[in-house]
């Protein structure tokens, strides 16, 4: 498939959950409290796009499919999308944009401290994503910068399990699939540090000292 | 040749004449459940028929039966708000009795049939306010729970009860899993589960109550909050000392003995200033009591309901 029509397809997929809650409120299929439906979904398809996008890099290096790395941009930008959902449904539909006790759930809750904390980390990212972005900060720069995912993923996976009421099935799950795809790049990075100490790295050297004869 | 008929084969005139009657009437009988409603043997008799009105009643707006029934917390049957209105058909709730036990003077083992027939019904339109934010107004039928307590008579001792709900591993999915300690318990002061507010509940919406909302019996206790009002009781117990409940077990930093609706009180990890009533866009501020301090705040003066939450 060529990579343009990859790129949307994916995106029409990628609004897919949109479309079934929206499609939900406007039908009121979403059950006796739509407006929490709506906000937990909202959470849920921004941790699940968080998580396929920390997903790209294991599934390029086990299989080899390059593509992938193409589509990632679209796909954090899309875990981002949902995200500004979950925190306009978050304030527009649970605080009614009370700005005196959304600073208190901030200050006081801590699920909302790490959610909203999570965010705020997302935004640099999002708005660092452009190719323009890329060039001005430079690859190592934006790479350092785009690492902060990793705790990103870390509190959205806190702010779910202290959300949850006693069931942590769900958030246990998400946190172990979290764990697995950062424990793969600790791993590699370990591989990756060993090898260098055991000189795999190091410019192989084939007699070319020149001697230094001392000369009369 | 003769084609005549034996005398014997031939019908005679008084059953030939029926056989028109006979063709009228099933014709007419067809017609008649074809077009008619039912017939009218009667309509069914429901549990509300009859049912007194309650001065305790509150006049707001009902929650729909579907919403009452389709999201509720029941974990014995799953973990999701959808969970037990999927799964609950499947409770046995006959043969069902309630053992009264404990700290009094002879046990008794009631079984349902001669619960139901205690006291006359009543309709009671509660509030009910859920520890998780919601809330919901919902006609309960039942009797004071005081009528079954009396049923037994108390040791001076006993200044609590104690409720334990069915534990059914072939029918309660939830059961399987460990995320609550089973059999699902809570408790009352004893004042407070005399108080006539205190429900014993036996059907809502004017009929029998619904498997997923605690079938064929439980409590509803409308200040306090929801999880407070035990489903599927089994037995009741007079103790002693403070029962521990099974949220207390499994968070006793996050829900205590009372846990009377207070927009005071935080949850530890969630704010309960404000609720949201099931079918309305904004939220509402959350009332002390539940609206029904003039009721019962009396039970607890001089307490500190932080400290006691």
């Amino acid at each position: 498939m060529p990579i343009a029509l990859l790129k949307f397809v994916v995106f029409m997929l990628s609004l897919l959950p949109l479309a079934y809650y929206g499609w939900g409120a406007w039908h009121d299929t979403l059950g006796a409290n739509p407006i929490e439906a709506v906000t937990r979904g909202m959470g849920t398809w921004t941790l699940n796009f968080l998580l396929i996008t920390l997903a790209v890099t294991p599934l390029r290096k086990l299989t080899g499919w390059h593509a992938a790395l193409r589509l990632r941009r679209m796909l954090g930008l899309f875990s981002f999308f949902y995200a500004v959902l979950h925190l306009t449904s978050y304030l527009w539909f649970d605080q009614f944009f009370d700005w005196g006790e959304i600073a208190r759930d901030i200050i006081e809750r801590p699920f909302i401290t790490v959610g909203m904390a999570a965010f705020v980390l997302l935004v640099p990212l999002a708005a660092t994503s452009t190719n323009w972005a890329i060039r001005r900060l430079g690859g190592r720069r934006w790479q350092a910068l785009h690492r902060t995912v990793y705790a990103i993923g870390i509190l959205a996976v806190l702010h779910y399990s202290w959300l949850v009421k006693a069931d942590q099935s769900q958030p246990l799950l998400y946190g172990g699939i979290l764990a697995v795809l950062l424990g793969l790049r600790a791993w590699w990075r370990e591989v990756e540090r060993r090898d260098q100490l055991a000189g795999k790295y190091q410019p192989k050297i084939r007699n070319r000292i020149i001697p230094i004869q001392p000369s009369d | 040749m003769n084609n005549a008929p034996a005398p014997s084969e031939i019908t005679p005139p008084e059953l030939y004449a029926r056989r028109r009657e006979f063709l009228k009437t099933s014709i007419g009988i067809g017609l008649a459940s074809a077009v008619l409603p039912a017939p009218t043997f009667a309509t069914p008799a429901k549990l509300g028929d009859g049912a007194k009105k309650s001065p305790f009643s509150t006049s707001e707006a009902q929650t729909p039966l579907k919403h009452v029934t389709g999201y509720s917390n029941f974990y014995e049957f799953g973990t999701q708000k959808e969970d037990p209105a999927q799964h609950a058909h499947k409770l046995k709730t006959r043969p069902w009795s309630v053992t009264i036990e404990g700290l009094v003077k002879k046990p008794v083992t009631l079984d349902i049939e001669s619960i139901l027939k205690l006291a006359p019904l009543e309709e009671r339109i509660y509030r009910l306010r859920c520890v998780e934010g919601w809330s919901m107004v919902i006609p309960w039928l039942g009797f004071p729970l005081d009528i079954l307590l009396k049923q037994v008579e108390p040791l001076g001792s006993a200044k609590y009860v104690e409720f334990l709900t069915a534990v059914q591993p072939e029918t309660m999915p939830g059961v399987r899993s460990r995320v609550l300690d089973w059999p699902y318990v809570e408790g009352l002061r004893l004042d407070e589960a005399r108080h006539p507010l205190t429900l014993l509940v036996l059907g809502l919406y004017g009929d029998i109550l619904p498997n997923e909302n605690g079938a064929p019996l439980r409590i509803a206790v409308p200040w306090k909050y929801g999880f407070k009002s035990a489903k599927s009781i089994t037995t009741i117990r007079f103790v002693e000392d403070e029962p521990r409940s099974s949220w207390m077990k499994a968070a006793p930093r996050e829900y205590g003995f009372y846990s009377n609706v207070n927009p005071d009180v935080p949850h530890p990890r969630w704010s309960q200033a404000k609720e949201r009533r099931i079918g309305e866009f904004m939220k509402r501020d959350t009332v002390l009591f539940n609206g029904y301090g003039d009721q019962v705040a009396s039970l607890y003066s001089g307490m500190d309901l932080k400290k006691h939450f």
